[in-house]
């Protein structure tokens, strides 16, 4: 089954390497991964998707939580919770095209971000199938470049992952 | 306070740690500190001739105190040389502090001389690692890097020191801190009260019982309370050859150790178990064999330090995450309160049964061909010879085997080997560290012809520091491990097998400023091994030819379950 797992992690260099090492270490596979600082910059907030049946995903929690600069993990999927995924798209886009992506990108409720004569630029939100769909949905019109940052997610309601 | 080099900082927070002995190699971005070195007296330095012998020696002192070895070494191939000694005590979870030299800040990345990412390198086998970034850093480091190594489930951990770091023109206050505590990281200081009442609910409700205990018990200095558990309860007790010691091997409840090359009661009470309480140990394959196939009958109680030993490859019913010496006292302490008692009629029928195992196959056993020595006897000559007292580390092959077999340990801490990386060149450094800080101490090495030329250069290091430790060698003329493999599953093709040609090693002892003496003939064994072990000031090896030909047994059947052995070259059951 698919996880979110997400992680508050001391922002130190040398880090990071030590989840993705693990992760090829032990033959887990990472599918996406996000990184950045919190708001307390001594922290960073990583979250990764992976795939494994339950004995899997209990070893890989284990195995991250060992990890001395790992201060706290949470299994998102193991309750509700917003994922999202920030896209940004560069479509080819010349006469009647340009209409017909301005319309399929309203309704993915997406926006244009950069424009020239023969390229649209699109920013799109949303989880991973929205953006699959987007895709889809305009694959016949020329994609000529695909940037995704990799699922970002949280809790809903009152839970946090904090110190 | 007092103003420090960053390097004289290095030396003074080992001497504030308590360190007396460190080992290693110098070279290029470890002079400074070797320069400090040289101006004191509280820290000693042994000079090894190969940085792997510096990372075993600290190793064996580890495994024979439970305080971490610490080793020295330069950047680049000094660093990487340390490498199969540092894997060697991570996957035995060893506590060890690795202090590497590497090029100066500013040359990091540049691919300047002797230059090697050593973070990078290292990360995949260390507890943790770390980078001096400040020399100011360098006591905190320090302290950080001995706490992580030996608390928790213990390990090594590299402290990676940019030569800038050490400069003598650097002046900083000193003081090193009484201690650290890290928000990220907080091992269990005990169980969980309520699983340990589970656990102990299931032990009264036991009627084939059986206690698994690993290396953990040793580690975690609990084979007082292991034993005193198991007298009360009256179950029996299998190490594993990671925890040998840890429950007094001569003692009537130990069933001798378990798995591959395990007693065949061992094996056996395991298979046909109801109830396995595994203390300190990790379901090694090594010991479970097919995992699909372990134990079919048994729930499983696991007590370990590490969360991620749990159910990692064995499914725990009961698990119990805490230090193995607390969480077993809870326990004692539970079991002596109960009113109930585990079932008197079903553990006299279960011990009735595993008697007639041990009847049925001698713990270990041992056939004789003709006049050639068993290795199986020397080690028998061996133990009458140390009157079953010494510290024994070992090499890897059939002679570590026989040694586990044939040289019952009733004391934790006096067993030393290689079991998790099964590391050749292991046990002759090791034996060097461990008798460096107990001089008093019989220390020998059980090796075979193969293994003690993977560090012999170390003879001059022994001749340098007086290490007057003992070499039993093994002399089956042949990687015997893997010959008996071949013989095994390669219809016997030697590839690669033989020890062709062998030194001579009398001469070569002798070269060294050593004594070795060459045992053929069986009337020999035990007066040769006497007068070895008379020669308290000297460096003996023992070079016994035993006979080419003998496998170890038993023997699990690869893929079977836990009985499923070969008891000789002809009998399977
Ligand atoms: C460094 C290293 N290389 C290879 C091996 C694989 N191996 C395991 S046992 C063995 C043979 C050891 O020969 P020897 O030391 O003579 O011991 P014997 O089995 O003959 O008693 C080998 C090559 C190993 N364990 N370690
Ligand atoms: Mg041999």
């Amino acid at each position: 089954m698919r996880r979110i797992i997400s992680i508050l992690m001391e922002n130190e260099p040398g880090a990071l390497s030590r989840v993705v090492g693990l992760f090829s270490q032990r033959n887990y596979n990472i599918e996406s991964l996000a990184v950045a600082p919190t708001e307390d910059p001594t922290l960073s907030r990583l979250t990764l998707t992976t795939e494994g049946s339950d004995k899997v995903i209990e070893q890989i929690t284990k195995q991250l939580n060992k990890l001395i600069e790992v201060v706290k993990l949470v299994d998102l999927t193991e309750g509700s919770h917003v994922e999202r995924e920030l896209m940004l798209i560069k479509l080819r886009a010349t006469g009647a095209q340009r209409a017909e992506i301005k319309r399929t990108v309203d309704i993915f409720r997406g926006q244009i971000v950069d424009v020239t004569s023969t390229v649209y630029t699109v920013q799109l939100t949303g989880d991973g199938e929205k953006l699959d769909a987007f895709i889809q949905a305009v694959g016949t019109m020329g994609v000529l470049e695909v940037v995704r940052s990799g699922v970002s997610g949280i809790a809903r309601g009152e839970k946090v992952l904090s110190l | 306070m007092e103003l420090l080099s960053g390097a004289e900082m290095l030396i003074r927070s080992l001497k504030d740690q308590g360190v007396e002995y460190i080992y290693g190699y110098p070279g290029g971005a470890a002079l400074h500190i070797y320069d400090a070195l040289f101006r004191q007296d509280d820290v000693k330095h042994i000079l090894v001739r190969h940085e792997q012998a510096a990372t075993h020696m600290a190793d064996g002192y580890a495994r024979a105190t439970g305080e971490p070895g610490v080793v020295l070494v330069t950047s680049g191939p000094g660093a990487t040389n340390t490498i199969t000694g540092i894997a060697t005590a991570s996957m035995d979870s060893i506590p060890m502090v690795v202090l590497c030299g590497q090029v100066a800040s500013h040359l990091i990345g540049e691919d300047a001389f002797q230059e090697t990412d050593m973070i990078g390198v290292s990360r995949p086998i260390v507890k943790h690692n770390m980078t001096v970034r400040h020399p100011s850093e360098i006591p905190q480091l320090v302290k950080k890097a001995f706490y992580l190594a030996k608390s928790g489930r213990p390990g090594p951990v590299v402290i990676d020191i940019p030569k800038d770091m050490t400069a003598p023109n650097g002046r900083f206050e000193y003081e090193y801190p009484e201690k650290v505590s890290m928000r990220s990281y907080n091992p269990a200081v005990r169980g969980h009260a309520g699983q340990i009442r589970r656990a102990v609910d299931m032990m009264m409700n036991a009627r084939r019982p059986v206690i698994y205990a690993g290396g953990g018990v040793v580690l975690g200095k609990a084979s007082q309370q292991l034993t005193d558990l198991a007298h009360e309860l009256g179950f029996p007790v299998t190490n594993t050859i990671m925890g040998l010691g840890g429950f007094p091997a001569t003692d009537e409840q130990s069933l001798g150790w378990l798995g591959m090359h395990g007693s065949y009661e061992s094996n056996m009470a395991m298979h046909h178990s109801d109830l396995v309480l595994a203390i300190g140990a990790r379901f090694d394959d090594r010991v479970t064999n097919a995992t699909d196939k372990f134990c079919p009958g048994a729930r499983i109680v696991h007590v370990d330090i590490d969360p991620a030993s749990i159910s990692k490859t064995v499914q725990a019913d009961v698990p119990i995450v805490g230090p193995v010496d607390s969480v077993l006292e809870e326990m004692l302490s539970l079991v002596r309160e109960s009113e109930e008692q585990p079932d008197q009629e079903a553990l006299g029928a279960w011990w009735k049964q595993i008697r007639e195992w041990g009847q049925y196959r001698s713990r270990y056993h041992y056939e004789q061909n003709g006049d050639n020595i068993m290795p199986q006897e020397a080690i028998e000559a061996l133990y009458r010879v140390t009157k079953g007292d010494a510290y024994v580390t070992s090499d890897v092959g059939q002679h570590q085997m026989f040694a586990a077999q044939f040289y019952p340990f009733d004391k934790p801490n006096r067993w030393i080997n290689s079991g998790g990386l099964g590391t050749m060149g292991f046990g002759f450094p090791a034996a060097m560290g461990i008798k460096l800080h107990m001089p008093e101490q019989e220390v020998v090495c059980v090796t075979g012809e193969g293994s003690i030329q993977m560090n012999i250069q170390e003879l001059s290091t022994c001749k340098q520091y007086h290490l007057p430790v003992k070499i039993i060698n093994l002399n089956n003329q042949a990687l015997g491990m893997v010959k008996q493999w071949q013989d095994m599953n390669y219809e016997s093709r030697y590839a690669h097998s033989y020890m062709e040609s062998l030194p001579n090693f009398e001469k070569l002892f002798e070269a060294y400023g050593h004594v070795a003496f060459t045992v053929t003939r069986r009337e020999d064994l035990e007066p040769v091994l006497e007068k070895a072990f008379a020669m308290k000031d000297q460096l003996v090896f023992v070079d016994i030819y035993v006979d080419p030909y003998e496998h170890v047994y038993p023997m699990q059947v690869a893929g079977g379950s836990m009985k499923d052995m070969w008891l000789s070259k002809t009998e399977r059951v």
